[in-house]
């Protein structure tokens, strides 16, 4: 892959609680003031020069006040410009890529809402409602639709990188975790969603899903009674569904997505097993030091053998 | 019980050993608990309860389905005329209400056979619901045979499984006769045997150890 270097946002542009911290001993001119002030101190400039100025630093001065009462510049900086590991690469965004796709879902969802109607009666009037007469009602509804499958598609794949990276080992286990939760409750959305549009396939589908789901042994016949609310998919499944779709899994998952991405910037990403670990420079493991003091002739060499 | 609080507040000590902290605000001599326990104890006991009060009901709420049981529905079908014994008659009654066409059911309904050892006077009420995963079977008149579209599933003329994934014979309707029309009623489902169980899901096995593995569902009428 040929190497694109993206130009670099100038400092004077950022607001500077948002700044990159400069390198330690990559500052120059340390204390010195700004050329212009030298060159304009504040008593020679105008009256304009100086409205011009306090305008410039609005935006500034508002971030300052929002900073000082949330302390919120040092936990961006801390995230935005967090270290990432040697090897990161395109793989690296598809959990990214399945959280754009729960975006897109909420936001057309939310407009979706809107105009449908959640009774076995009019759910399908609604629909049509939509796809045909609302403007723009057939794309927002199409998003909608293909988006689900395209984020079920890229949370497995976010998972298989997850997988074959080894990213969910020590000490990232729990992250994993989150993220099967994750999983299900994606697949539970898709599934209920399914329903909603009440026409034959939405029907049959769901029909065989929920018997799908009775066959497991015990408690399979209620969790099929409790998601029909009855012995027959009957007016109040689909509310039921509708309730679960929009309003129970959604949270649960927003709340997730937040513990699995805290989780992501408190423990950092792990590096391709591609990349091999770099071998110490200075420390070396003690059984090492151990063993060259003992054997290798460094005693009283007075500096640590390099590994 | 001598926590790390306790001990902290100098609440047990142990004998002869001076307290090193000052006794905390309304300490006195013997006292089994810290003021601060009590309170903490009891603000989460009273936290405790106030969530009990909101998830309990609302939990409640939404699985109380699972030990509702609707009221029995009969549907009068068509006179006993219309019906025969060597072949099925076609009808759609509505078994969902409130829901329109898509709570109406297909039964296949024939005369009691005495080739079944069936009395000549009943009427058999076949469900066309598979009991592979619910798809809608069709009654081919040609075969004899119900099959089904969606993973071929095949039942003979009195909806034992003969062929494909089906767990059981297909379900049947309660039948009985009133004012000399035909009606039917609550759903059931039948063994191997085709002795009549509670009503199952497609996809449950019955009778023998399959009674207990997919036990009976409160929501469903007793066989007849």
């Amino acid at each position: 892959m040929p190497k694109i270097s993206l130009p670099k946002i100038p400092d004077k542009v950022v607001p500077a609680p948002l700044r990159k911290p400069a390198k330690p001993g990559s500052t120059d001119a340390k204390g010195q003031a700004p050329q212009d002030l030298k060159s304009a101190p504040p008593e020679r400039q105008t009256h304009v020069q100086k409205l011009t100025d306090q305008a410039k630093e609005a935006p500034v001065d508002v971030l300052a006040w929002v900073d000082q009462r949330t302390g919120a510049s040092g936990f961006l900086t801390g995230m935005l410009y967090r270290k990432v590991p040697k090897g990161t690469n395109w793989f690296y965004t598809l959990g990214s890529a399945t959280l754009f796709a729960f975006i897109v879902q909420a936001v057309t969802g939310v407009f979706l809402a809107m105009f449908y109607t959640p009774s076995a009666t009019q759910a399908y009037a609604s629909i049509s409602h939509i796809n045909n007469e609302v403007p723009l009602g057939a794309l927002v509804h199409g998003m909608h639709k293909w988006g689900s499958s395209v984020m079920v598609i890229l949370i497995f794949l976010h998972m298989g990188r997850t997988f074959f990276f080894g990213a969910y080992k020590y000490p990232r286990e729990l992250n994993w975790v989150i993220g099967v939760v994750l999983l299900i409750l994606t697949m539970t959305m898709a599934f209920t969603g399914y329903l909603l549009p009440f026409d034959q396939r939405s029907f049959w589908a769901s029909i065989v899903g929920i018997n799908i789901n009775g066959t497991g042994p015990v408690v399979g016949p209620y969790l099929s009674d409790f998601l029909r609310a009855g012995p027959e998919l009957g007016a109040t499944t689909l509310s039921r569904f509708y309730a679960i779709h929009m309003l129970l899994v959604p949270g649960a998952i927003i709340a997730l997505i937040g513990a699995h991405m805290y989780l992501v910037v408190k423990l950092g990403t792990t590096a391709p097993p591609w990349v091999k670990a770099e071998k110490p420079k200075v420390a070396a493991p003690v059984a090492q030091l151990d063993a060259g003091v003992e054997s290798n002739g460094h005693r009283g060499n007075g500096s640590a053998p390099t590994a | 019980m001598a926590d790390e609080a306790d001990k902290i507040n100098g609440a047990e000590t142990a004998p002869g050993q001076q307290r090193d902290k000052p006794a905390p605000p309304g300490y006195f001599e013997g006292e089994s608990m810290t003021r601060r326990r009590v309170f903490t104890i009891a603000a989460q006991g009273l936290g405790g309860v106030a969530g009990a009060a909101i998830i309990l009901p609302a939990v409640g709420f939404a699985v109380a389905p699972i030990f509702h049981r609707g009221k029995e529905r009969w549907e009068a079908v068509g006179p006993l005329d219309d019906f025969v014994e060597d072949t099925y008659r076609q009808v759609v009654f509505t078994e969902t209400e409130g829901i329109g066409d898509a709570g109406k059911t297909t039964a296949y309904i024939r005369k009691g056979s005495p080739q079944f050892d069936e009395d000549p006077n009943s009427f058999v009420a076949v469900s066309n619901r598979c009991v592979h995963l619910g798809c809608p079977v069709r009654f081919v008149e040609a075969a004899g045979n119900f099959i089904c579209p969606c993973h071929g599933g095949v039942y003979d003329f009195q909806g034992k499984r003969i062929g494909g994934p089906p767990v059981r014979p297909l379900d049947q309707f309660q039948t009985r006769v009133r004012g000399g029309q035909v009606e039917v009623g609550p759903r059931y489902s039948v063994t191997s045997q085709l002795e009549p169980v509670r009503a199952r899901d497609p996809g449950e096995f019955t009778g023998g150890i399959w009674e207990y593995l997919y036990p009976p569902r409160p929501s469903t009428f007793p066989a007849p």
